[in-house]
């Protein structure tokens, strides 16, 4: 049921690996010194949901978990940062909640899906109406009722004012908009390099090969279900993360984290970023993210509408995504400029590259 | 490994199907069926399309829980356990639709295959030597999606060597070979006969004549006969249900 994607599993070649890892780096240092308060702040949201789109090309592209209701996870994260921070006051540890809580909820309902032999179609129905289902319960918090210690959950008004990330111990310093900078697009180049090494080891190669071929890896002895359920709470943890951003970046959450539409963008962010890529979602993201704000500026057409146009546009005429789309042009463009280079031994995932 | 055999002397059953029997809906693909196989035996299973050779294996090989009877892998019961664990016992199969990682490439497929629980250093080591065994060094790097199917079955042989096991069930390993392919093997088959056992569908005759010495008859569902391959091939009933089905 996965689309099947030309592009070999296990990844970029190491040099594609290095050079988004140079890219990342010289955005995070080089965005405070360029962009002025107001561009950096939106920089900032765009980090937050490429952490988003990266979990989603994780579980969807690497392991084949066609999990549609990413934005369970997302609002998860936010709520359980903003709940936490509310009555702990340090952000330490409501940022190691944000991410553990996702972490949980995905390892109980994975295990239900999972090891309950849900079929990949049917993931996806239950994975969107748990996001549903999470969304009205928050939206049927309003009233005084509805808290958890400090931190009163506000229904669909959402949680106001959330205390934003400070450094270990000052919870009395909150992190201006510089430090919030740091804090999201440093997570996000962290998130990537930390991903990128799973789907390197032995593990993510496991998982890859599942998404290959589920009844091989029984058949030399790999359990699917373990695989499926330990990518599907680490994608969780991620988008945990990322809601944790999210409300950062806000200083505000509210039940539309949770959203169909939240949770259709981040699928939309990967299919045109690439599926089986890990910068492609994070680019659609930023592609998208910012296409909206810029729709959203003009008259000309209703931007609705226009992002609408411009979806339909890409799937039609770029099915793969940008991301392998500006990958197969390059190889090419070194194929024909090294023309019958022996194959190295190391380094597959470049070699396979070629191959095709 | 495992201990030599002394011709004559009573095999000690590596695998032992009892009064097994399979249904789907109201048809019994398998039926009734025993069946046992000794350490470093090599048995080949014939019989006409639909006899039920790749519905046992995948009894077998835990891919389908059987309606009724047991298996035994030495002294484990089987019956019904999940494929991995089955796997993890020693039992690797070539299925009849090729299973193989299309998306990553040969060596990807042998690695992951040859890497479960066991150190990198030794990984690396079974990944060349089955390679270059079934002569796919060449080929290494290119995507098995993108291979004859002949070299996709070699690839998903390859798998099932680098995995260890001690059984191995190859469905129908020729099929779509050029003759030159059926040659090899056939010499591949008889090379890991040495050291392991082998059960062995297909319905290419020369080249079962090329490997086989004892030979099981499937016909719907039932063994038929169960002897040398030279007194099963000459068997008038054999024949008959060979002729029969695939006139019909
Ligand atoms: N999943 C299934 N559901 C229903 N019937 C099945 C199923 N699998 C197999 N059968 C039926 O069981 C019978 C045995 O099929 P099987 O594939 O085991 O035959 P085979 O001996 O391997 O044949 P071939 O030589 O053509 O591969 C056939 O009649 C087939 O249609
Ligand atoms: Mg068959």
């Amino acid at each position: 049921m996965t689309p099947s994607r030309p592009s070999p599993a296990v990844g970029l070649s190491l040099l594609g690996f290095l050079a988004t890892l140079a890219l990342g780096l010289a955005i995070l240092f080089g965005a405070p010194r360029t962009l002025d308060t107001f561009g950096l702040v939106q920089c900032t949201g765009f980090a937050a949901l490429a952490m988003f789109g990266l979990s989603q090309g994780f579980v969807w592209g690497f392991a084949g978990v066609m999990s549609f209701g990413q934005a369970a996870f997302l609002g998860l994260g936010g709520y359980a940062y903003a709940v936490s921070v509310i009555n702990l006051g340090d952000s330490t540890l409501p940022v190691l909640i944000a991410i553990v809580v996702p972490m949980l909820f995905a390892g109980l309902l994975g295990y239900f899906m999972f090891y309950g032999r849900i079929s990949d179609a049917y993931i996806g129905v239950i994975t969107l109406t748990v996001s549903v289902i999470l969304f009205q319960l928050v939206n049927a918090t309003s009233g005084s009722q509805y808290r958890i210690g400090a931190a009163e959950l506000g229904g669909f008004n959402g949680i106001p004012a959330i205390p934003a990330l400070n450094l270990p111990g000052h919870p009395d310093e909150p992190l201006d908009n510089d430090g919030l900078w740091y804090a999201a697009m440093g997570a996000l180049v962290l998130a990537y390099v930390l991903l990128r090494a799973v789907l390197a080891s032995r593990f993510g190669r496991v998982v890859v090969a599942i998404r290959e071929n589920e009844t091989r890896a029984q058949l030399i002895g790999y359990d699917p279900r373990l695989y499926k359920l330990l990518a599907f709470m680490i994608a969780a943890g991620v988008a945990g993360l990322a809601g944790c951003l999210y409300a950062n970046w806000g200083g505000f959450i509210s039940p539309t984290v949770f959203g169909l539409s939240m949770s259709a963008q981040v699928i939309i962010y990967v299919l045109v970023g690439g599926l089986g890529t890990l910068v492609g979602p994070m680019l659609g993201a930023v592609l998208i993210q910012w296409l909206i704000i810029a729709a959203g500026s003009q008259t000309v057409v209703d931007s609705n509408l226009g992002l609408g146009l411009v979806l339909v546009g890409f799937v039609l005429l770029v099915p793969q995504g940008l991301v392998p789309v500006v990958r197969g042009l390059l190889l090419r463009l070194i194929e024909r400029r090294t023309p019958s280079r022996p194959a190295p031994e190391a380094g597959g995932a470049l070699a396979t590259e070629r191959a095709r | 490994m495992s201990a030599p055999i002394t011709p004559g002397a009573p095999l000690r059953p590596l695998i032992e199907a009892r009064g097994v029997t399979m249904r789907f809906g109201g048809v019994a693909a398998v039926a009734g069926v025993d069946f046992t196989l000794g350490e470093v035996e090599l048995r080949c299973l014939i019989g006409p399309n639909g006899a039920g050779k790749s519905t046992f294996f995948k009894i077998l090989t835990g891919q389908l829980k059987p309606t009724e009877g047991t298996i035994r892998l030495r002294d484990t019961d089987i019956t019904g356990a999940e494929p991995h664990a089955i796997a993890r016992l020693g039992v690797g199969i070539k299925t009849q639709v090729p299973n193989v990682f299309n998306g990553l490439s040969v060596h990807e497929n042998v690695f992951v295959a040859a890497g479960r629980r066991k150190s990198l250093a030794r990984t690396r080591a079974i990944v060349d030597e089955t390679l270059t065994r079934l002569g796919l060094t060449g080929i290494a790097r290119s995507l098995v999606g993108q291979l004859a199917h002949g070299q996709r079955q070699w690839v998903e042989i390859a798998t099932v060597l680098a995995q260890e096991p001690e059984l191995i069930l190859l469905d129908e390993p020729a099929a779509g070979m050029t003759h030159d392919e059926v040659h090899r093997t056939a010499a591949l088959i008889r090379e890991i006969n040495r050291t392991h056992a082998l059960i062995v569908v297909e319905h290419d005759m020369p080249f079962i004549r090329m490997i086989a010495k004892t030979v099981t008859v499937f016909n719907q569902g039932r063994i038929l006969v169960e002897d040398s391959v030279d007194r099963v091939l000459a068997d008038s009933r054999v024949r008959d249900v060979y002729l029969g089905k695939q006139a019909a």
